[in-house]
């Protein structure tokens, strides 16, 4: 738990104290395909794999529970 | 498979007419026509080998193969209120065939190994109000495999912030599934069918219930940096267990795989992107979980996209993910009789897996390969290998239409 906490320590005070007011026309690398904060869509087969041969899954972009038979 | 292609292409066909038989602007808005916003079709091949089948007890072949082809369509209008309305269109098919799951009856006389088709279509239709800054978003999804069946609900919200800098999403899912409960040959009570087609005798039909809830958190940092928190809890329950695993005993004996009727899981993941200079972006992904169950994760990803030119870049991956076993796991043979739970499934094991690889993606302006439909290509590929000596390679080739 100990991970847990520091990475929220860490997400919170880059949450706080970094933050800019970026413009929009400041955000040409933001706005780029790869900076998406989501699971790449070349990547959805992989993360479907991983929910048959892995116990945990969700807050990864992908499925959560339910929907296949898998864990 | 035509059938399937059919049905998509009088889907878009008729979407598209409808789009175009909208009626002139009267009213003083513009009107504005359906468009494609995005087509992808994504094909994978998945192999892997290992020895530890939960179909065996924990021994035996794994041995399985995956071919995976998605279609997705998106599709997008404006409103009177100059509201955004998308419609997204996903459908999926997996033929795989399954050594582990040929030894669920291994006296019959059978191919090499059990083959089984996966169908799984979705559904989202979204809208986005650029006055209030709100989207909100309601989906389907349906899944269907031959032991298998799922009817899926999503429901999302999500609000920007006014510098368009920060998001809140909250999105709350349920899923209701039926497994058809085929046992292993040896373990089917008397009159207790096999679960095949020419099968008169019945099987059970069991039930499980998945509510998934995700609160998400987006945040733009600064010219370079943006990080996304996400938090999903989710309950289940109903036939947690898989029926055809079987589970072997310190005293000999052998029975099905019996684990609780609920679970709750609490994923909680963290996503950071960096642009590093001109040509690089660094993205990673942390995500810790534990459950009831007596599991605990830890999951890291690590990806650096270089762009070697403007339209082709390359993308170098791993990932590491390490869980501890759930109460109920036990090897082969190493069961007590005596205890209420059992599995010998590696997957909800004690286990570490690394996975590594690389995607190639082109983006020409005139088109992959010069044909202008054809906006990007990304082939990837990664091999994947677990503690207990299973290995299994991946292969992904995406084409972008737009």
């Amino acid at each position: 738990m100990n991970i847990t906490r520091s990475l929220l320590a860490v997400l919170v005070c880059l949450s706080l104290a970094s933050c800019m007011t970026v413009k929009e026309y400041q955000k040409s690398r933001i706005n780029d395909s790869e900076m998406e904060l989501s699971a790449r869509k070349a990547e959805k087969f992989e993360t479907g794999f991983y929910l048959y041969r892995e116990g945990p899954s969700g807050a990864n972009g992908g499925k959560s529970s339910g929907g296949c038979g898998c864990n | 498979m035509k059938k399937f292609t059919l049905t998509v292409a009088l889907l878009l066909a008729g979407l598209v007419g409808r789009a175009q038989t909208q009626p002139a602007a009267e009213t003083g808005y513009e009107a504005r026509q359906l468009k494609i916003e995005e087509i992808n079709f994504v094909s994978n091949y998945y192999h892997q080998e290992g020895n530890n089948s939960a179909v065996t007890g924990g021994i035996g072949t794994e041995k399985l193969t995956n071919y995976a082809n998605s279609f997705d369509l998106v599709l997008s209008k404006i409103d009177r209120f100059n509201r955004v309305h998308t419609l997204s269109i996903d459908a999926n098919i997996d033929y795989y065939t399954s050594a582990s799951s040929d030894n669920i009856d291994p006296l019959t006389i059978s191919s090499a190994s059990k083959s089984d088709i996966h169908f799984y279509p979705s559904v989202t239709w979204r809208v986005a109000d650029p006055r209030t800054r709100i989207s909100r978003s309601l989906g389907y999804s349906y899944s269907r495999e031959y032991d298998y069946q799922s009817h899926g609900f999503t429901a999302q919200v999500s609000k920007t912030s006014a510098d368009n800098n920060r998001e809140v999403s909250v999105r709350g899912s349920a899923f209701f599934d039926t497994w058809k409960a085929i046992l292993p040959s040896e373990l089917r009570p008397a009159n207790y069918g096999s679960g095949a087609h020419n099968d008169r005798a019945g099987v059970d039909y069991k039930p499980r219930n998945s509510f998934n809830m995700a609160l998400s958190l987006s945040q733009v940092v600064n010219k370079r940096l943006q990080l996304l928190v996400v938090l999903e809890p989710s309950l289940q329950q109903g036939l947690l267990s898989t029926p055809f695993h079987r589970v072997y005993f310190t005293d000999g004996s052998e029975r099905i795989e019996r684990l609780p009727g609920t679970r709750l899981k609490l994923p909680i993941g963290l996503r950071a992107n960096y642009f590093y200079g001109d040509r690089v972006i660094i993205r990673s992904f942390y995500r810790f979980y534990v459950d009831d169950w007596g599991m605990q994760a830890h999951t890291a990803n690590l990806e650096v996209p270089v762009k070697l030119t403007p339209f082709l870049s390359i993308s170098p991956f791993y990932r590491f993910h390490t869980q501890t076993a759930v109460s109920f796991f036990r090897p082969y043979g190493g069961h007590d009789p005596n205890l209420l739970y059992h599995t010998s499934d590696y997957d909800i094991g004690n286990i570490s897996t690394q996975f590594i690889g690389t995607g190639i993606r082109m983006a020409p302006p005139g088109g992959v390969l010069g044909i202008r439909a054809w906006n990007a290509l990304e082939l990837r590929y990664g091999h994947y290998t677990r503690s207990t000596g299973m290995v299994a390679n991946s292969l992904t080739l995406l084409v972008k239409v737009k």
